[in-house]
């Protein structure tokens, strides 16, 4: 149900996406693995379009737009193709002026004009999803980073959109902080929320996803089951990225 | 009584009524009207194609590379030699309204370029139009950070405004330049001016901080904790 054909992405003279191909399924979870500049999360960007492919085309659902060099999109369709996702950034992004409920109603209110009452309702039941009802009335400034980073999780899910994109949502986190995140996150990917998430999290990626991908230079070097990908990779490449992240969490003291 | 506080008391009242009448209201309008200039041409020089940003900066560069007191002598007796004959106030209105729109613009400018971008990026995110983020996203936070310069622009204004004395409007200084006329007390009658400006602002600063107060609950950007 998420199309990305041939996706190309230049920033100046430099490539960062060759000719990307991929589909998701509807209630899939994909991670986009890769080394840092391998094009992992200008990719997920390129799915709601805060980046906008050079060439190629992106399907969410029945939406498809397609993009060639120098040609201008209209506004309308990129909003209308974003409006099916929602995102969760590395640094959270929570509105800083809005208490965690206000910026969970926020696309509600601002976007789809629900009347407030209904807003409210529907933003409380997402903030006990992710466990923070309790801090409903908090400043984003009071919250700890796991506890932000479930909010802005809740505020992505508010339109209910087609899938779910996390752009390194533990990396600003330390392990236990990280931990409440990914419990959240494997929550919904239980329930069969559609999620693509660009991560060097092995632990994120391996409980959550079901399908990886890995990037480098700006091309898919190969995808397949996550648990197949991370353990049993059959690319040289991907090996050698696979067993220095595996090292990395050994360092850490932890296990896979 | 000495007759030092005599004359203060006496004076009082015609000072008092030409602030309440003349520079409490020009200096309220002009800012105002600035402060709406201001943005408008703040956000031209952001996002407006080059040629209507060229004449944005053309105007900012004009207004603060000339003396207030000069464009004022412009508009009031200038204008009437090419047809446009403006009473005192509305001249020194526009004077003060152009003025205060170039400092804001400026101001303005900075703060709405120091929200960091992830914010744009996230008000796009849950489907926001770039007006939408704007003015739900943007700008509050810009305008928290655009309280204390704004509140300088404000207080200066309040000052400036006795300049419009010498275009005939009878605001508080011209008042008391009157009475001197008739008393020949300058240094007490212009104490007595200052003094009033004086309260003016300190009133002023105290709302700025109480606004900042109640602007800054939230805590400010939270990037700096993360």
């Amino acid at each position: 149900m998420i199309g990305l054909e041939n996706i190309e992405k230049q920033f100046g003279d430099l490539t960062v996406l060759k000719g990307v191909t991929l589909t998701m399924e509807e209630g899939s979870v994909t991670a986009l693995v890769g080394p840092s500049g391998g094009g992992k999360s200008t990719l997920l960007r390129c799915i709601n379009l805060l980046e906008i492919p050079t060439s190629g085309a992106v399907r969410i659902g029945e939406d498809r737009l397609e993009f060639r060099p120098g040609q201008r999109v209209p506004t309308a369709a990129v909003q209308r193709l974003r409006r099916q996702t929602g995102m969760v950034f590395q640094n959270f992004q929570l509105f800083p002026h809005r208490t965690a409920i206000e910026n969970v109603m926020e696309g509600l209110t601002t976007v789809l004009k629900w009347p407030e009452n209904r807003a409210r309702e529907r933003a409380m039941s997402l903030l006990e999803k992710v466990g923070m009802a309790h801090k409903a009335d908090a400043w984003p400034a009071t919250l700890s980073g796991g506890q932000q980073q479930r909010v802005a999780i809740a505020r992505a899910l508010a339109p209910s959109p087609r899938v779910l994109l996390c752009d390194e949502p533990t990396s600003a986190l330390d392990p236990e902080l990280a931990q409440e995140v990914v419990d959240v996150l494997s929550d919904l990917a239980r329930e069969g929320t559609t999620m693509v998430m660009a991560t060097h999290d092995l632990r994120l990626a391996s409980t959550i996803a079901r399908e990886a991908v890995f990037l480098d230079a700006g091309v898919v070097v190969e995808k397949g089951p996550a648990q197949k990908l991370f353990s049993d990779p059959e690319h040289e490449r991907t090996k050698r990225f696979i067993a220095t992240l595996t090292h990395e969490m050994v360092s850490d003291g932890e296990a896979i | 009584m000495p007759h030092w506080v005599q004359l203060m008391l006496d004076s009082l009242g015609p000072l008092l009524y030409a602030a309440l009448m003349f520079s409490a209201p020009l200096t309220l309008l002009s800012f105002a009207f600035g402060l709406t200039l201001g943005l408008i041409v703040a956000l031209i020089r952001l996002f407006a194609p080059a040629p209507i940003v060229a004449i944005a900066r053309f105007y900012v560069w004009i207004i603060r590379g000339t003396p207030l007191l000069v464009q004022l002598f412009l508009i009031f007796y200038g204008l009437p030699s090419v047809g446009i004959v403006l009473d005192a106030f509305p001249a020194a209105l526009i004077g003060f309204t152009l003025n205060v729109g170039a400092y804001t613009s400026e101001i303005i400018r900075a703060v709405i370029s120091s929200v960091p971008k992830g914010q744009w990026e996230a008000a796009y995110s849950i489907g926001m139009s770039w007006s939408q983020a704007m003015r739900r996203t943007i700008l509050p936070q810009a305008a928290r950070v655009a309280v204390p310069p704004l509140s300088n622009t404000f207080i200066s204004l309040v000052k400036d405004t006795s300049l419009a004395a010498a275009i005939t409007v009878p605001e508080l200084f011209q008042a008391a330049q009157r009475i001197v006329a008739t008393t020949y007390e300058p240094l007490i009658l212009y104490i007595e001016a200052a003094l009033i400006y004086l309260a003016l602002s300190s009133i002023l600063s105290q709302l700025q901080v109480r606004l900042e107060r109640r602007l800054g609950r939230y805590g400010g950007f939270i990037e700096a904790r993360s």
